[in-house]
């Protein structure tokens, strides 16, 4: 669902050479931060029980790994070797800041639900691992398209948990947002914009989807299915 | 609440990985084989134990209105708290080379990599959101990377024993060890119930 979205993104600015569209489109699938490189699992996966904080989330780091990619690129050439993993982590920091600080100003009940999952995005691994893998060593422009496929990238797979998680765990979607639908029904043909659905009335809640170890199984589930059909992907060892 | 109860209850009940999923990527990464295992789990309780109570000084006298500057400088919090802890895994990266050369080598890369465990720093977050005293901030520091240690410990055991059983291909490795640790959690929430205030008491 989410990955159609952004693949509409990159067509809508056909300026773009193949190589920028490449380094948005690759961490969609092919290199996916979450489901191939492994990374930034740490501190969103507790967040992913209710769709709406997984979305602020998802844009949360998207717009960390997009800016922290640009400045880091921008200031590559001055940071002297030894000390690069304090220049980046101060970078990071200072965005996380900045995000922290708008959210808690424009949407206290969710600042607070996310707590201090948001602090964490510094220590988020996709973050740091793209200003080292990809930012340290190229222009800003592209640095910038790099971190924004990697955070749309890990964005999709949190959506994707998240939907599974609230359906199948509450029976609603987007719950605590001002779109906030009661679908009963585990079936998405049937969404309809109600207070109270009949449909689906047999369907009990799964309360083993809003624990956390949920959050594992649909990962991993994600990963079984991107595997069988991306054959180049499976683990060989 | 004392030190023996928090440190039973962020080990056990609130553990770092299986409830929280808290340093996930090096859980994953370093979780092939128990030896390796060992000794991150090993850097982490040391590091956690030392950061801990650190972070907890400068939250309290430098960063809070009644510190040392008598204004609040909480928006300071996170990029002293990772100086900290990108410092500290600094010294003791050079105090295991100086004193311990052959475990510095097993160890390599992944001493520098425990900067960027959330593991920390979330544990050094959730100590100022649940205001723990001193004592209580050391405990948890300790409980929760032994906590820590436990998981990729079992984790890594799993995954020597499930080389050997026929796993779909496209789950093998990285998919297993997803539904291996949401297993794991399952199995870890039975210890939910367990008031460790009665267990101490009824000492």
């Amino acid at each position: 669902m989410a990955e159609t979205t952004a693949v509409k993104e990159t067509t809508k600015e056909p300026l773009f050479g193949k190589k920028e569209r490449k380094l948005l489109t690759d961490p969609l699938n092919d290199n996916n931060p979450i489901t191939v490189q492994v990374l930034g699992i740490c501190s969103a996966l507790a967040v992913t029980s209710l769709v709406y904080p997984s979305v602020v989330m998802a844009v949360a780091v998207t717009l960390v790994t997009a800016f922290s990619s640009l400045f880091t690129s921008l200031i590559r050439t001055m940071i002297p070797k030894q000390v690069r993993m304090i220049v980046q982590l101060v970078v990071i920091a200072a965005l996380v800041t900045v995000v922290e600080l708008t959210l808690r100003y424009m949407n206290y009940p969710i600042y607070k639900q996310l707590s201090v999952y948001i602090g964490l995005i510094i220590t988020n691994c996709i973050v740091m691992g793209r200003l080292e893998a990809f930012a340290m060593a190229n222009k800003p422009w592209r640095s910038f398209l790099d971190g924004l496929g990697n955070g749309l990238g890990y964005g999709a797979i949190l959506i994707m948990v998240g939907v599974v998680r609230e359906l199948f765990g509450k029976g609603s979607l987007f719950a605590g947002s001002p779109v906030e639908m009661k679908i009963i029904g585990p079936t998405a043909e049937y969404w309809i914009n109600t207070q109270e659905s009949v449909l689906f009335g047999w369907y009990t809640n799964n309360n083993l989807m809003v624990l956390p170890a949920a959050a594992m199984f649909v990962i991993g589930i994600i990963i079984w299915i991107q595997r069988s059909y991306n054959s180049k992907l499976v683990d060989v060892s | 609440m004392d030190f023996i109860n928090i440190f039973i209850k962020s080990a056990f009940i609130d553990n770092m990985v299986l409830a929280y999923f808290l340093g996930m990527c090096s859980y994953l990464a370093v979780s092939k084989s128990v030896k390796t295992a060992f000794g991150l789990g090993l850097a982490v309780i040391f590091v956690l134990g030392i950061t801990m109570p650190i972070n907890w000084i400068i939250n309290e006298y430098l960063l809070g209105e009644t510190g040392i500057f008598k204004m609040d400088l909480t928006f300071l919090r996170f990029i002293l708290f990772i100086a900290v802890i990108a410092s500290m895994v600094q010294l003791v990266e050079m105090v295991i080379e100086k004193f311990s050369p052959g475990l510095y080598a097993a160890l390599g890369i992944f001493l520098p990599l425990i900067t960027v465990n959330c593991a920390i720093l979330g544990g050094s977050l959730f100590m100022v959101s649940r205001e723990y005293n001193f004592s209580e901030s050391v405990a948890f520091g300790l409980g929760g990377g032994f906590g820590w240690f436990l998981a990729i410990i079992a984790i890594a055991a799993i995954r020597e024993k499930i080389r050997y059983s026929n796993v779909p291909p496209a789950l093998r490795g990285l998919g297993m060890a997803f539904i291996l640790t949401g297993l794991m959690g399952i199995a870890f929430m039975s210890l939910m119930g367990i008031d460790p205030a009665a267990l101490t008491g009824a000492k």
